[in-house]
């Protein structure tokens, strides 16, 4: 189902959509039945002159099976739900696949940078790739990624892999993606990080083995135009509407009008 | 008669129960009556400033960068203030002060059969450092730098150093306004076990506490088990912001996870503590309006104990994706998902109070109805959250903010305005205008769908919340997207407008409003065999308890209710 709302391009997004449907066939069976009775038991019993209420107590068993097999019942399906969802999740977040590429995010107030361990696979060498805001990944590549903040939370956020990660300051924290789609897409910042938390965002391009190599000539010398900036087009970056100090007085002034 | 026995004869606080002056009957009162009413007409002037807030930043949403009308502009500094102080309002001056200080402070004492609070003193002290932290609150609003907007979570290192947030004094005030609360609701809470355990009239036992005061009571404990973490935590940001530690720096060997295991292991129990209060009051609203004893009562009861214990042992649901330990999110699934089997439960034996009835359809039990319906929508898309691995893609998102919105709006606002219409005549004497009633019901119970149910679809194409302005975002900044967006904010204003009926109906009615029988929907709890509304002390003479709070429709008998107070035959 979500991938009716939004591209699935990375190897676990298909689980998690899969996950979403399953539970979403779970619970809309208890919902639609138990709305239903909400209904159905409202226009049914509405009052009628001389007809008096019937008078049940439910501590008989007779009474409480009406409410006790139900209950059992979604025991059952909770045990379903816990099992599928912990096999995705040990899938996603606790096992880390063979690595192909490794990089480091880092969150800070308020852009992405990202560095690309380059071919020798080892970060902080002289082949390291370091861009802002613009991230470049191979297609069907797995790719490692050390995630740390600089300032305060942030949260590494892809929406079309259904990645989320926080980023704590103090600490790296690792996790895996692997795109399957080619094409540009959103980066987040899904953690509320201060001012600029609106317009903390980047750009993430999956490429095919060529035009990765192209890119990386052209950042490497100096002819590379920023995929984000350019999928941002005329809109700018920056607070656009009001400046910094202006936006934090006007709810003062309006209520000192008031008064 | 000795003196004892003169006590229990006219009731304990006998000595304050002579005719007062204005000052000390409305602005000092010891009355528990008035002290709630204090509370609830605080809590709807904060209702009014949230919903205000709702209104400037879901403009902002629908129409970016425009001038919003009655408002102005607003930048991003300002949206992330005005979200954070609409969530922090919302929850702990809206949700907090109406339903468990408000009604426990009301229902209490006249639901078992008591002239007052055991404690008014400490009732009246409860309330005035709840009015104090209210007045902080606003005051952050105009400090230099302007409000907080860390989001009502206040994750540090964001809330606690000031070059970060660039709002030095903002959230110092914030969080000590919070803090402030929590000391008012401990003093309240202390006095509301205290009362309903040891107060209640003669006769009437444990299981014969109408559901209403058991959950206040649950509620209550919740919140005074499950505060302490928090207040030390909020002391310990007030000390990071003002004097410099660094609890939760990591530059200073802190961890700002440190804050957010405190702070969800209060968080989410809180979500419990405002819930159950809502829950006993459509428990007695639905038995009442439909003629019917509630279907288990001790099932129900229990239910809510159950669920109190668990919502201590699932917090870490909140941090899924925080940088926990990830083995550690397979117990908190486990935990998560466990609480909808007493939930379901209880919601299987509301629906099943409704079997066999003799439904009648009058104000408060449409609110009553249409909370189980929203807290449905609410409870199911819960067990998406509690899924560790949905999770990952909905953290954030507003996939999880419909999702409480649906839990809270019910709660809080539906909640509300069910119990107002409901005892609206044993408060002011006077009956509500039903015709009115009905159109505020239905105008604002649509428009509320019409708001979150298309937010829900937000979530699913990876919106994340507390932007200011979507068009940063190109995926996020479609048309179709927009016109969703647009779409909410025009359900909001509609709803919004439609409130001028219920603030007309209201103070009409509180005047000029049919007079009130005291008892006129014919229920059998204790505060409706007194006079509309009560006077001080309560009770003329203190009643005596026969049985249990939900004998309607009992056979043998010509009417259909059988109050707890009208001795057998």
């Amino acid at each position: 189902m979500i991938e009716y709302f939004i591209l699935s391009a990375s190897s676990f997004s298909g689980d998690i959509d899969n996950l979403f449907l399953v539970i979403t066939l779970i619970i809309g069976f208890w919902f639609i039945l138990v709305f239903g009775a909400l209904v159905y038991f409202t226009l049914k019993f509405r009052r009628k002159d001389g007809v008096k209420a019937e008078y049940i107590t439910g501590e008989k068993h007779s009474e409480t099976k009406w409410t006790h097999y139900p209950h059992y019942a979604v025991i059952a399906m909770d045990v379903v739900i816990i099992a599928a969802n912990i096999i995705v999740w040990v899938n996603i977040k606790q096992t880390l696949p063979p690595k192909d590429n490794l990089i480091r995010v880092i969150g800070q107030q308020w852009s992405w940078s990202f560095v690309d361990a380059g071919p020798d696979g080892v970060l902080d060498t002289a082949d390291d790739i370091t861009t802002v805001n613009d991230l470049h990944v191979k297609v069907d590549e797995t790719y490692h990624f050390e995630l740390q903040a600089r300032d305060v939370i942030h949260n590494f956020s892809v929406p079309v892999f259904r990645l989320r990660q926080d980023a704590l300051p103090g600490r790296t924290i690792k996790g895996w993606f692997k795109p399957t789609n080619t094409g540009s897409f959103d980066i987040q910042c899904a953690e509320m990080c201060g001012y600029g938390h609106g317009i903390m965002g980047g750009a993430i391009t999956v490429h095919t083995k060529e035009s990765y190599d192209e890119t990386i000539v052209q950042i490497k010398n100096g002819t590379y135009e920023s995929h984000y900036q350019k999928r941002m087009g005329t809109k700018t970056p920056l607070p656009s509407n009001t400046s910094h100090t202006e936006g934090h007085n006007s709810f003062a002034v309006l209520l000192a009008s008031i008064f | 008669m000795s003196q004892a026995a003169a006590a229990v004869e006219t009731g304990i606080h006998a000595e304050h129960h002579e005719d007062l002056n204005f000052l000390h009957k409305y602005i000092l009162p010891l009355d528990h009556k008035i002290i709630a009413m204090q509370y609830i007409f605080t809590g709807m002037i904060m209702a009014i400033i949230g919903g205000y807030f709702a209104y400037a930043f879901r403009m902002q949403l629908a129409f970016p960068g425009e001038l919003v009308p009655g408002y102005g502009l607003v930048g991003p500094g300002e949206y992330n203030m005005l979200v954070t102080n609409h969530g922090t309002i919302m929850i702990f001056w809206v949700a907090m002060p109406v339903l468990i200080a408000g009604f426990g402070n009301y229902l209490i004492p006249l639901m078992i059969g008591c002239d007052d609070m055991v404690f008014p003193r400490i009732n009246r002290l409860s309330y005035q450092i709840f009015l104090v932290s209210a007045l902080v609150l606003i005051l952050s609003f105009f400090v230099k730098g302007g409000g907080f907007g860390g989001a009502w979570t206040a994750y540090p290192p964001l809330s606690s150093v000031a070059e970060y947030n660039l709002t030095d004094w903002g959230s110092s005030l914030w969080v000590l306004a919070v803090a402030l609360e929590f000391i008012s609701f401990l003093l309240g809470g202390i006095n509301f076990v205290t009362t309903a355990m040891n107060a209640r009239a003669p006769g009437m036992k444990m299981m014969d506490i109408p559901i209403a005061v058991w959950f206040i009571v649950i509620a209550v404990i919740l919140f005074m088990a499950s505060v302490g973490p928090l207040i030390a935590g909020a002391v310990m940001l007030f000390m990071d912001q003002r004097i410099g530690t660094t609890f939760f720096l990591p530059s200073g060997g802190g961890d700002p996870l440190l804050w957010e295991h405190l702070f969800w292991f209060f968080g989410h129990p809180e979500v419990y503590v405002v819930l159950l209060p809502t829950l006993g009051i459509v428990a007695d609203i639905i038995t009442v309006f439909s003629r019917k004893k509630l279907f288990g009562y001790k099932t129900v009861l229990y239910t809510a104990f159950a669920t109190g214990g668990l919502s201590f042992v699932v917090w870490a649901h909140h941090q899924f994706i925080a940088g926990i330990d990830p083995r550690m999110a397979n117990i908190f699934v486990v935990t998560t998902v466990l609480i909808s089997i007493p939930l379901a439960e209880m919601m299987f034996s509301y629906i099943a109070t409704l079997y066999g009835g003799s439904i009648e359809l009058k104000t408060p039990m449409l609110w009553a109805l249409s909370f189980l319906a929203a807290f449905l929508i609410g409870g199911v898309t819960g067990i998406y959250l509690g899924a560790s691995a949905l999770d990952v893609y909905f953290h954030d998102s507003y996939f999880v903010l419909a999702h409480f919105h649906y839990t809270f709006f019910p709660i809080t606002i539906i909640g509300m305005f069910a119990a107002l219409t409901f005892w609206f005549p044993k408060m002011f004497g006077r009956m509500m205008n039903e015709t009115l009633g009905k159109i505020h019901f239905w105008g604002t119970f649509i428009p509320f769908n019409c708001i979150f149910l298309p937010l829900f679809f937000l979530g699913l194409a990876g919106q994340h919340r507390r932007i200011y302005n979507y068009q940063h975002f190109p995926d996020l900044a479609t048309q179709e997207l927009q016109n969703i967006r647009i779409f909410a904010t025009v359900s909001l204003v509609v709803m919004l407008l439609f409130q001028l009926v219920f603030v007309y109906n209201f103070f009409v009615s509180m005047f000029k409003g049919e007079k009130a029988p005291d008892n006129p929907w014919r229920a059998n709890t204790l505060e409706w065999s007194t006079s509309s509304p009560p006077p001080h002390g309560n009770f003329k003479k203190l009643p005596t308890v026969y049985r249990g709070a939900y004998e309607y429709s009992t056979p043998g008998r010509e009417e259909d209710f059988w109050p707890q107070n009208v001795a057998p035959e």
